[in-house]
């Protein structure tokens, strides 16, 4: 029954990502890039990764299928110059597509069975960093350096959102909220965030023990506060405010000073000092937390579209 | 007590998954938004719920059963808000050419 299920899945997942593909319309395509998103999520859950299967609904389907219809919104109506692509790009294109699906294929087909696995050595290894949840055990000590790298690439992202902004509008705020706000949009603007941050920082707190984290809860407070903007009941912020820019680069920069702290206390570059290890990672998480919902929500909103406050 | 708690189950979610089934043949087969608005909110509040109900018999603790309740209490807010917002788009769409 459940094998029924799983093939209900993968037969629907490749449907619409072959959909997403071959569609021409832009908006229908994101759109079902978003389901896809979802179903990606639930594809996971069968694989019994939750926490991963979180970040890939609020990630992968939500805040960049989000992104892709803003930019979708902003093309509209320009007048695209369309190039049409020579047979010889389009040969390429789908060389390079079918070498990389070949190529991981083959990989996974020639696993050794049973498959390699890091798993009991993470679970050995849990106790000293006081986490119950080995994923976040994996992303914030075994493999903090990637995940370090992870949140400076969105902030990375964000500057070059930022730099599409014209001079005269530099340093300003974004433009997210509509000419006309419908009624029904502004009351879910104040009804929901107050349940939406409840649910955010449940999601970084349970993130030790349980499956949550950064990413998730990052991105549910950020769709709070875009939520706000956009029903214009505050304005979005001025991207040169020092305010902003602290919360963007505070979570980073928190996880770096803990990092060279590694040096003096511990034995190096982000190790953390023994019976330390839990607080200076929720330390980090929270800040990282913050730093990510404040970076995903300004690239939903875009470069600045007003002059600066003086 | 766990066979009268697993048929409960039974009976309610497959009442909700048929509240489902409705819902999406009304979506693919109404002639105009608004009564295809009409069909997926029906399924949307009536059958989330009922799976939720029939849900909360299996709940193996009471914050569980609370989150579930939440789940459904949020699909509602959302799926009814977006209808809202929908139906305003349909109707402008209508008023204007």
């Amino acid at each position: 029954m459940t094998l029924l299920l799983d093939l209900a899945l993968v037969a629907w997942l490749l449907g619409l990502a072959a959909y997403v593909v071959a569609e021409r319309d832009e908006r229908s395509a994101i759109i079902a890039f978003l389901a896809f998103g979802l179903l990606l999520g639930l594809g996971w859950v069968r694989l019994a990764a939750p926490d991963v299967a979180m970040t890939e609904i609020a990630i992968g389907g939500g805040a960049t299928g989000l992104l892709l219809l803003r930019a979708e919104a902003a093309l509209r109506g320009r007048g695209k110059h369309e190039e049409a692509m020579t047979r010889a790009g389009k040969l390429a294109v789908a060389l390079g597509c079918a070498a990389i699906s070949g190529g991981l294929g083959y990989a996974v087909l020639t696993f050794a069975s049973p498959p390699p696995t890091l798993g009991p050595a993470a679970l050995d290894a849990l106790d000293p960093t006081g986490l119950g949840n080995p994923v976040t055990a994996v992303l914030l000590a075994y493999r903090a350096l990637d995940t370090l790298l992870e949140k400076v690439v969105v902030l990375l992202a964000l500057i070059g959102v930022w730099s599409l902004a014209p001079d005269q509008t530099w340093g300003g705020a974004p433009d997210v909220k509509p000419a006309l706000v419908p009624e029904p949009l502004s009351w879910l603007a104040r009804v929901l965030p107050p349940f939406g941050v409840v649910i955010g920082v449940y999601m970084f707190w349970v993130g030790a023990d349980a499956p949550g984290g950064t990413f998730q809860a990052g991105t549910v407070l950020a769709a709070m506060w875009l939520l706000v903007m956009m029903a214009g009941l505050y304005p979005p912020p001025d991207t040169a405010r020092p305010a902003l820019r602290f919360v963007l680069a505070g979570g980073p920069a928190l996880f770096l000073a803990i990092a060279f702290l590694g040096f003096v206390a511990a034995d190096g570059f982000l190790a953390y000092p023994d019976g330390f290890a839990k607080p200076l990672i929720v330390a980090i998480e929270a800040a990282l937390t913050l730093s990510v919902a404040a970076a995903l929500a300004m690239l939903v909103a875009g470069p600045a579209r007003k002059a600066p406050a003086p | 007590m766990s066979g009268v708690a697993d048929i409960v189950t039974i009976v309610l979610v497959a009442a909700g998954v048929l509240l489902f089934v409705a819902g999406m043949l009304g979506l693919l087969r109404f002639p105009d938004p608004l009564s295809r608005l009409h069909a997926i909110s029906k399924a949307d509040n009536l059958g989330l719920g009922l799976i939720v109900i029939g849900l909360l018999p299996q709940a193996t603790s009471i914050t569980g059963g609370l989150k579930l309740i939440c789940v459904w209490l949020l699909a509602q807010l959302s799926a009814a808000t977006a209808s809202q917002l929908l139906a305003r788009a349909v109707h402008r769409d209508r008023a204007e050419p």
